[in-house]
C-alpha cells in the first residue's frame, strides 16, 4: 500500500486531499477512510468534507484554527511546537498525522463492510424511450443490454452533479452509448440513464443529454430525510430488472 | 408574518447563510451571496447572524409590513423608500404596521439585504431556509419572491425588543423611524462597481500559457449577463492552457476561478453544482466574494494576487470586526 498523495489548498478556506490521479477502488477506499475519520471525529473548525473519485475535499473555517489552537482534540491541535505561517498549514499537518495514525491502517484492515443497495428497474417501454437505440447502437438486443447493465455489483464513487446523483462504477464497456445530440429538456426522476462510459440515476427532473434505459420508483432524494440522499459515496449497488406489477408493490411498502 | 409581497421584484429569495455539511449528498450550499452584508443586517436588528432575511437582485420587491417591525437593510443601494422617504441603510429601522417599502433604482451595487428582527420564518430544508432555486429548495417552495405571498417571521430577540422600544418611542406619527446611527463605512468592504479582486493562484495556475498568466493578473475582465448565483461568466482575453486536459470530476469551492476550453473564465458562487471537472487556475479570496456579489453585469473585474496566509489574515480580521460590531451595538441598547 503506497503512501503517495498530496495535499493543496483550494482557496483559503478548503483544501484537497489527492490520493491518486485514475479512477479505481483501492484508491476510493482511501478516500472513503480519510471521510470516515472526519464523520467519526468533528471537529470545531472542520465545516464539511465532500468525496470524489480520487480526492477528499476539506472545507474549513481558517479563524478556527488561528484563533482557536486550545481546542481539546488531540489529533488536530499543533503538532510540536513549530510555528506555521497560516491556518492552512495547521490543518495539513494534522491531516497528515490522521492520515499516518488511522487512514493506511484502516485500509490496510480490508474495505470497510458498505451497503449494498438493490434499485428494482423497469427497462425499456416508456420507462426507457432510448434502450432500442442503445441495443442497435452497440451491436446487441435490448434484453443483451438490460443483461449487461444489471450484471455488476457498481460502486458509487460520489453524490453530486444534483442531490442524490450516484456517480458509479463499474458498467460494462459493452453498453457504453454517446449522449444524446439534443438533450431532453426534462428526464423524469429515477430514469437511469447511460452517458459515454458512465451510468446513473437522475434523482430529480433535470434536463440532461443521456441515453434513458429505464426507471426506478425507488426515490433517491427526500429533503425531509437527514441525510436527504438515499446513496452514498462507498456503498454498492445493483440493478434488478423488475416487472412493473412488483415495483408498485415495492412503492406501496417503503 | 412579517410581509405581505405586493410585487417579487426582478429576483428576490429567502436566504440564510447556507447548507453547511450536505455537499457531500450533491446538496448545494446556496445562501446570501453578500454573507457578509446579510450578517450584519441580521446583527442590526438583534437576530443570529445566519437567521433568514430577504436577497434582492437590482430591482427590489414591494412589501406591505403586516405590523410594526425592526428591519435593515445593507448591501447594494437599491434604493428603498417608504412613502417616498429614503429609507437609510446599515443600520436598524422600526416601522409602522401597513407601511409598504418599495425598492427603486440601482445606485451602487447588485444585491441588497433585508433583514427584519425574528428572522424569516419558512420551513428548514436541511437545517437551512436558503433558497436553492434550480433544486427547487427552501425559502418560498424553492421558487423566488412574488405578489401574494406572505412572509412568516420570528418572534424578535430581547436585544431587538429594546431597539424597538427606544425607536417607537421617538415614532409619533411617523411611519417609520431609523437609527442615528449607523455601521461606518470603514467596516464595510471594498465594494465599487469596477473592483480588483484579491486572489490565490489555483492548483492549475502553472498550467496556463505564460502570456494568459501574465494577462490574468494584468487585464479586465466584463461580467456578462449569462451570470447568476451559480457563477459569473466573464469575458475577456481569452486565455489558455499549455496543453489541453480531462480533469475527474472534483468538488467545487465558492470563488473558484475555472478556466473552460473556450478559454473565457466562469466564477463559482454559491449555487455552484457541488463537482466540476474544468480546470481552477485561481480562487477569489473569501474576504473578497461580498464585493465579487455586489458587482453587476456589464461591469468589470481585475484579478490582484494575494498570498494564502494573507488572504486568511485578512478574513479573519474582518470576523473580529464583526464580532466587536456585535458588542459594540448591543452596548448601545
Amino acid at each position: 500500500m503506497t503512501q503517495d498523495y498530496s495535499i493543496t489548498p483550494q482557496g483559503d478556506d478548503a483544501l484537497v486531499v489527492r490520493f491518486g490521479h485514475a479512477i479505481a477502488p483501492e484508491t476510493h477506499r482511501r478516500v472513503m477512510a480519510l471521510l470516515n475519520y472526519f464523520t467519526e471525529h468533528t471537529h470545531p473548525g472542520v465545516t464539511e468534507c465532500v468525496p470524489a473519485y480520487t480526492t477528499l475535499t476539506i472545507f474549513y473555517d481558517p479563524c478556527r484554527f488561528k484563533f482557536d489552537q486550545n481546542n481539546n482534540r488531540p489529533n488536530l491541535s499543533a503538532v510540536g511546537e513549530r510555528p506555521r505561517a497560516n491556518p492552512y498549514e495547521a490543518l495539513r499537518d494534522a491531516v497528515q498525522n490522521i492520515i499516518a495514525k488511522e487512514v493506511l491502517e484502516s485500509v490496510n484492515n480490508g474495505p470497510s463492510p458498505n451497503r449494498v443497495i438493490e434499485i428494482p428497474v423497469y427497462y425499456g417501454g416508456s420507462d426507457g424511450p432510448d434502450l432500442n437505440d442503445v441495443a442497435a447502437h452497440c451491436g446487441l438486443t435490448p434484453d443483451e443490454v438490460i443483461e449487461i447493465h444489471s450484471a455488476p455489483e457498481y460502486l458509487v464513487y460520489l453524490i453530486g452533479f444534483v442531490p442524490g446523483f450516484p456517480y458509479l462504477g463499474g458498467m460494462s464497456p459493452r453498453i457504453a452509448a454517446a449522449r444524446r445530440a439534443t438533450p431532453r429538456a426534462k428526464i423524469p426522476p429515477g430514469s437511469i440513464g447511460i452517458g459515454g462510459t458512465q451510468t446513473g440515476i437522475y434523482p430529480i427532473e433535470t434536463p440532461g443529454g443521456w441515453q434513458l434505459i429505464g426507471r426506478t420508483p425507488i426515490r433517491l432524494f427526500d429533503p425531509d430525510l437527514d441525510p436527504p440522499s438515499l446513496l452514498r459515496a462507498g456503498d454498492r449497488l445493483r440493478f434488478r430488472r423488475a416487472a412493473r406489477d412488483e415495483s408498485e408493490r415495492q412503492k406501496e411498502n417503503r | 408574518m412579517a410581509w405581505r409581497c405586493l410585487h417579487g421584484g426582478l429576483l428576490t429569495t429567502v436566504q440564510d447563510t447556507g447548507r453547511a455539511g450536505w455537499q457531500q449528498y450533491g446538496v448545494v450550499a446556496a445562501g446570501a451571496l453578500d454573507a457578509f452584508a446579510l450578517r450584519v443586517a441580521n446583527i442590526l436588528v438583534g437576530n443570529e447572524e445566519r437567521a433568514a432575511g430577504l436577497e434582492a437582485t437590482l430591482k427590489g420587491p414591494t412589501l406591505q409590513f403586516t405590523k410594526d417591525s425592526l428591519i435593515a437593510v445593507g448591501g447594494g443601494d437599491l434604493s428603498p423608500t417608504i412613502d417616498g422617504i429614503n429609507v437609510p441603510m446599515w443600520r436598524p429601522v422600526w416601522v409602522r404596521a401597513e407601511s409598504v417599502l418599495r425598492f427603486g433604482d440601482c445606485l451602487a451595487g447588485c444585491r441588497a439585504y433585508l433583514s427584519i428582527a425574528g428572522g424569516i420564518d419558512t420551513p428548514e430544508v436541511s437545517r437551512s431556509r436558503s433558497t436553492h432555486l434550480r433544486a427547487r429548495l427552501g425559502g418560498i417552495n424553492g421558487r423566488a419572491l412574488q405578489a401574494g405571498d406572505v412572509l412568516p417571521c420570528g418572534e424578535p430577540s430581547l436585544t431587538a425588543r429594546r431597539r424597538i422600544n427606544r425607536l417607537r418611542a421617538k415614532s409619533e406619527g411617523v411611519k417609520f423611524t431609523a437609527a442615528q446611527w449607523s455601521v461606518s463605512s470603514e467596516m464595510l468592504p471594498g465594494y465599487q462597481k469596477h473592483p480588483s479582486l484579491r486572489a490565490l493562484r489555483g492548483e492549475d495556475f502553472t498550467r496556463l500559457t505564460p502570456p494568459s498568466a501574465e494577462s490574468f493578473w494584468r487585464d479586465s475582465f466584463r461580467v456578462t449577463n449569462e451570470s447568476d448565483r451559480m457563477g459569473y461568466r466573464l469575458s475577456g482575453n481569452t486565455l489558455h492552457l499549455a496543453e489541453r486536459i480531462e480533469l475527474i470530476s472534483e468538488p467545487t469551492t465558492w470563488g473558484a476561478i475555472q478556466l473552460p476550453p473556450d478559454g473565457q473564465m466562469i466564477v463559482l458562487l454559491a449555487d455552484r453544482q457541488t463537482v466540476g471537472g474544468y480546470p481552477k487556475v485561481a480562487h477569489v479570496a473569501s474576504v473578497d466574494l461580498p464585493v465579487l456579489a455586489q458587482v453587476r453585469p456589464g461591469d468589470g473585474v481585475r484579478f490582484a494576487e494575494i498570498s494564502l496566509g494573507a488572504a486568511q489574515e485578512l478574513l479573519c480580521r474582518r470576523e473580529r470586526h464583526i464580532a466587536e460590531l456585535k458588542v459594540s451595538i448591543d452596548l448601545r441598547d
